[in-house]
């Protein structure tokens, strides 16, 4: 009994390594397509994101908006929802912390920037919440409204920044935030962020969240069994808007810290699927706080060094983003491995 | 107050909406099939940047745009193929497997770009498939304007969608595909075959928004670029639900979404901004989910992989 | 008579149970076959085999002479085997024809022939006089005539022989009479029909043989001519061997929970329990006995604030706790071992630790400040119940997933008997748990209504309602029939009472038992 639980958690961390494996042996293929060595192109990828402090630097800067939006995605997860609507609510929250930081120039520091977090956290809460609403309420299912929402969010910003709030420069953007909402950048000329202690921060705070206390408790058995947890006198429908509040406010924080510390200002369309890329890092991290931390980093890793690949050989940097989607495939296909597993342990 | 009226009511107008309208059309046809056979499609975002690729590519490399719109709807026969064999085989979440497919097709797509053309994010310009001029009809006054000279895929698109109509409802097959995305099991004690009713059905849903993708890099266009879906594959998904999962729902919604495409332009003349037309269909498909128009109910059986036994 | 179907020592085995253990059966031309069992005992499994959902693990089948392998329905349906399933296999959104006809379409080309399959629904209907309109939709219909359109359907097919499973379970009685006079036509055409229930009346009044199975297993088949209620009931509930619970004469007190006409409906809108009035004193146990399905799990489901009620109310302790939370009910002083562990009582992927907590995980000590949970009072409060309640392994932080049924049962049990109620309900207490565990499980319910508990135990189980209660009513078709104390009772009359029997008829029998 205690020897098979080994092996399932042994298997836990496995299958991960391996649908990364396996989608790095697929990549290879491509990167042959192409004409050149695998090896010669990995081996790039790895020292161009890894083999310095300042390419670990640029890899956590990277890797600092997926963890926000991985965490938003597992945190759903767990009680019982896929959020795929990071996308949205991210933008939501950088657009409040943006306006925020470009608004209230007069606040000290101090009160400024953590003004403008809140803001950021807000936005993506309030955008959560609405699916979760619905979903409370009136029992529609999260994921066709929260793909809605993503849109929807999109456009209300673009508007909002070309429009009312438009910089007044010829670029699609706001002004810019007031150097006292900024997050401090740690290691110039990389930009990273002080964001990323707020990754690690938020972490820990969904573990604790999880975990430690009474509503984590409701919250992963809503998602775990929500028959029971009525049974148990756990409020179903006001969990499930909690949770999407929270994995709201998230994804909020994702967009929060790419304003605040990267663009320092809002920028129409200036995800590029941070939200999405969510989903994959928090399948990947297995829905937990420190695995998302790790799929996190080995997705910035991969983008870091895809910039070199692509300059130094001729693999496109694109060869990333389809080993991120194999990598998805391979994890989801993992599922049915675990429930062959499950079936036979019930038997 | 004239003019409004006259921008609303104007021919050009309505022409751009149909060809607008155009590749929304096949994708949510594809979107229908899919659904009705108890598959979420959330990728059809994907399969349609397939399709616009693999038709400029063909497109490039033959000369004969035709064979383009042949290539297109393979390569989404391929890639509804990968789903089928991912949500229906491995039974894995057909919303993980949509979002991996999106994702992947954004990829791969890119990384032929730039292999084959290279750096830039947009193709060279290719062999398109030339507008006709429909004898009779281009001869009626307004109408004519409308309707009369247009893209072969856009009086396809509009064929597609008679055809579907009657597959769905007039054929046997049509019957069992209602079947089975509805009570698949209730159909399997029948003897119809639930996964190769699955198959298939999700197989012709990659075929057809490969096809909507064509329109878009070789007939709307000369070229591919960069993610030139631009969310269209969503739009079409609003627009199977904003059509309650019907081929003529699904035209109409897909024809007023083309419609408010097709007037944004205009309209931010006189101070509506063009984003909110853009977010129209998405937030009227949430009002039709939520129930204010009528409410959108999908095949039951929708989302859930089949068990046997 | 020829027999056109033979089953022969079929075999089925299911992950924890033998569902069919060499299980034999005849049908025979332009018979009405009773087939009849309590739940669980094999009925549906075996018809389902012979319709190719399932597939057996031993046995063979023998239709009209010819040894067959089914394997999925379209062979059944092809030896002319039609069935009509409890859950009917319906698509709503289809009319009456398309349903009938789907899997065998009428065609022209690719095209459906809608004409003509409108036009052989109604010249099928009219010869069988099952009225119906071809171009309804089902989701329109009522439940009758839904079963109708099952009925059609297997006729269409050509079926000569036909299984319903539990057919008069969602009929109201008229419908029912309307079933038994469409099977009688059917029978004379010549029609073979496998009639699965547990009624025993309608065994009585339709069929022309009877098989009874329980536990898997066949007990006999006889004519029905030569059988009467008193026998059925007999083969079906089996010999009771009596668990030995000791335990002293209840004292019982006032009323703890009591229920004013309470009415409950279940998911689908059928009223399921029907202005049941009920008091459960404080010191005794009472049993309620019934077949499974006649609303027992939609009362305590109402009880426990899981359910909405349709019409009355509940009281707890003289306080109306009618449609409360289950939270608030709960903390009225509300303990409750529910039907199904595995679908309410327990998450299973969560610790054994966790599930002790279940429900009281917001209160001291589990929580500290309303907000942090306190593991180390977590893990105490654990070890305390594993202890007491002989939990194994004793393992705070295994899942509870890995226990078996006995040790996830008391995982329930202990924590719900732990917080010292003052109504606690039983459902099913000892459903799929070993012999150990029922003995010690028993135990603990005597142990609380000796503590002064109202003790409400509804059980499927005979021996289990006769070994605790201290009171029992029997509950039939959503209503209370009798409540009766335990001496009044034999287990007999039990089982006669569960089946639909009435009080008058049974001392009738007894009556008639003696002269003959």
């Amino acid at each position: 009994m205690q020897s098979r639980l080994k092996t399932i958690r042994w298997q836990g961390i496995a299958t991960p390594l391996v649908a990364v494996f396996l989608a790095l042996l697929v990549g290879a293929g491509f990167i042959l397509f192409v004409g050149e060595n695998p090896l010669t192109a990995y081996r790039i990828l790895f020292m161009e994101s890894l083999g310095s402090v300042r390419n670990i630097a640029t890899t956590l800067q990277r890797a600092t908006p997926l963890m926000f939006t991985g965490l938003a995605v597992a945190f759903a997860y767990r009680a019982g929802l896929f959020n795929i609507g990071a996308e949205g609510q991210l933008y939501m929250g950088a657009f409040a912390a943006a306006w925020v930081g470009f608004t209230f120039t007069a606040l000290p520091r101090l009160i400024h920037l953590p003004l403008a977090i809140l803001a950021g956290m807000i936005g993506g809460a309030l955008w959560g919440a609405i699916p979760g609403f619905l979903k409370a309420k009136l029992g529609i299912h999260e994921v066709i409204n929260t793909i809605m929402l993503n849109f929807i969010a999109l456009y209300l910003t673009d508007w909002l920044a070309t429009g009312p709030f438009h910089g007044g420069s010829w670029v699609p953007e706001t002004a810019r935030v007031s150097a006292s909402a900024a997050l401090a950048r740690l290691y110039p000329p990389t930009r990273l962020s002080s964001g990323i202690y707020l990754a690690l921060l938020a972490a820990l705070i969904a573990y604790l969240i999880l975990w430690k206390t009474k509503q984590g408790y409701e919250l992963r058995a809503v998602g775990l069994n929500p028959q029971a947890a009525e049974y148990g006198g756990i409020n179903v429908a006001k969990n499930t808007i909690i949770a999407m509040a929270i994995s709201g406010a998230l994804a909020g924080l994702a967009g929060t810290e790419q304003i605040l510390g990267l663009h320092q200002r809002f920028i129409v369309r200036f995800s590029a699927d941070l939200g999405f890329m969510g989903v994959a890092v928090a399948l990947l991290g297995k829905n937990h706080p420190v695995g998302v931390l790790l799929a996190a980093i080995l997705f910035g890793a991969l983008q870091t060094g895809s910039a070199a690949m692509d300059r130094l050989t001729s693999v496109p940097r694109e060869l990333i983003t389809i080993i991120q989607a194999l990598i998805i495939f391979f994890v989801a296909a993992d599922y049915l491995i675990r429930r062959i597993l499950r079936m036979k342990e019930e038997a | 107050m004239g003019d409004i009226l006259a921008l609303l009511f104007n021919t050009a107008v309505f022409g751009a909406a149909l060809r607008m309208a155009t590749p929304l059309i096949f994708a949510a046809l594809g979107g229908i099939f899919s659904e009705r056979s108890g598959v979420v499609n959330i990728a059809l975002e994907g399969m349609m940047l397939m399709g616009a690729f693999t038709a400029m590519f063909v497109s490039h490399q033959t000369g004969m745009p035709w064979l383009g719109v042949l290539g297109a709807i393979l390569a989404g026969l391929l890639v509804g193929l990968l789903h089928a064999v991912f949500c229906i085989h491995y039974r894995a979440n057909q919303v993980v497997v949509g979002t991996a497919i999106n994702i992947f097709a954004g990829g791969l797509t890119v990384f032929l770009l730039r292999y084959y053309f290279g750096a830039a994010g947009t193709s060279p310009s290719v062999a398109t498939i030339p507008d006709i001029t429909i004898p009779l009809i281009s001869q009626i006054p307004w109408i004519g304007r409308i309707i009369g000279r247009q893209n072969p895929l856009v009086y396809l698109a509009l064929i597609a969608v008679v055809v579907a109509h009657i597959v769905i409802y007039r054929t046997s097959w049509g019957l069992r595909l209602r079947a089975v995305g509805e009570h698949p099991r209730a159909a399997d004690t029948v003897g119809v075959n639930v996964f190769r009713m699955r198959y298939l059905a999700v197989a012709l849903s990659g075929a057809l928004a490969g096809l909507g993708g064509t329109y878009l890099s070789i007939a709307h266009l000369s070229r591919f670029s960069e993610g030139m879906t631009a969310g269209r594959g969503f739009i079409a998904l609003a627009a199977v639900i904003f059509g309650k999962w019907t081929p003529y729902g699904a035209l109409g919604a897909c024809l007023f979404f083309g419609y408010a495409d097709a007037l944004q332009m205009r309209l931010q003349d006189i101070g509506i901004p063009t984003q909110f037309m853009n977010m129209l269909p998405y937030v009227l498909t949430m009002v039709a989910l939520a129930g204010f128009i009528g409410k959108s109910v999908g095949p039951k059986a929708s989302g859930q992989p089949y068990i046997k036994g | 008579m020829d027999t056109v179907l033979e089953m022969r020592s079929i075999t089925k085995q299911f992950p924890r149970v033998l569902a069919n253990d060499q299980v034999d059966f005849d049908l025979r031309h332009g018979e009405i076959h009773a087939l009849v069992g309590e739940n669980g005992s094999g009925k549906s499994t075996l018809m389902n085999i012979l319709y190719g959902l399932y597939q057996s693990d031993g046995g063979e089948i023998i239709v009209r002479g010819q040894k067959v392998d089914i394997n999925e329905p379209r062979v059944a349906i092809d030896l002319k085997i039609g069935m009509v399933f409890q859950h009917f296999m319906l698509v709503e959104p289809l009319t009456v024809a398309e349903n009938i006809v789907l899997g065998s379409e009428l065609r022209k080309g690719p095209f459906l022939d809608t004409k003509r399959a409108i036009q052989e629904v109604e010249e099928l209907s009219q010869k069988y006089g099952l009225r119906i309109d071809p171009k309804a939709k089902i989701a329109d219909l009522s439940v009758g005539l839904q079963q109708r359109v099952e009925i059609l359907k297997a006729l269409y097919r050509g079926a000569e022989i036909l299984i319903l499973d539990e057919p008069t379970a969602v009929l109201t009685p008229q419908e029912v009479e309307d079933l038994f006079k469409v099977l009688r036509a059917l029978r004379a055409q010549g029609t073979s029909i496998v009639f699965i229930t547990h009624k025993i009346k309608e065994v009585l009044s339709l069929s022309d043989r009877v098989s009874v199975l329980r536990r898997g297993k066949k007990i006999g088949t006889k004519a029905t001519s030569e059988t009467n209620e008193q026998d059925l009931a007999e083969m079906m509930v089996g010999r009771v061997v009596l668990f030995n619970v000791e335990k002293k004469p209840a004292e019982p007190g006032e009323d703890v929970l009591y229920l004013d006409r309470l009415s409950v409906k279940d998911q689908f809108g059928q009223v399921k329990v029907k202005e049941v009035e009920l008091g459960v004193r404080s010191g005794e146990v009472l049993g309620i006995a019934g077949v499974e399905g006649n609303g027992q799990s939609e009362l305590v489901e109402a009880i426990a604030g899981l359910r909405k009620t349709a019409g009355g109310r509940v009281f707890l302790n003289g306080q109306d706790i009618t449609d409360w939370s289950p939270l608030k009910i709960k903390e009225a002083g509300f303990g409750y071992v529910p039907e199904d562990r595995h679908r309410r009582g327990l998450v299973l992927d969560y610790s054994v630790a966790d599930n002790l907590i279940l429900g009281f995980h917001g209160k001291k000590p589990h929580v500290r400040g309303g907000v942090w949970r306190d593991d180390k009072a977590i893990e105490e409060n654990a070890e305390k119940l594993i202890e007491e309640y002989d939990i194994r392994p004793p393992v705070a932080s295994q899942p509870a997933r890995s226990l078996s049924g006995g040790n996830q049962q008391k995982i329930v049990v202990g924590r719900e008997f732990t917080q010292d109620p003052s109504l606690l309900i039983c459902a099913q207490p000892t459903r799929g748990v070993d012999v150990g565990a029922i003995e010690f499980i028993h135990k603990q319910v005597i142990a609380q209504r000796d503590r002064g508990a109202a003790v409400l135990l509804v059980s499927a189980e005979l021996d289990e309602i006769l070994s605790l209660s201290d009171r029992i009513a029997v509950m039939y078709n959503g209503q209370i029939v009798s409540v009766m104390s335990r001496e009044e009772v034999t287990e007999h009359k039990l089982g006669f009472l569960m089946l639909g029997g009435r009080l008058e008829d049974y001392r009738a029998g007894e009556v008639n038992g003696h002269a003959e």
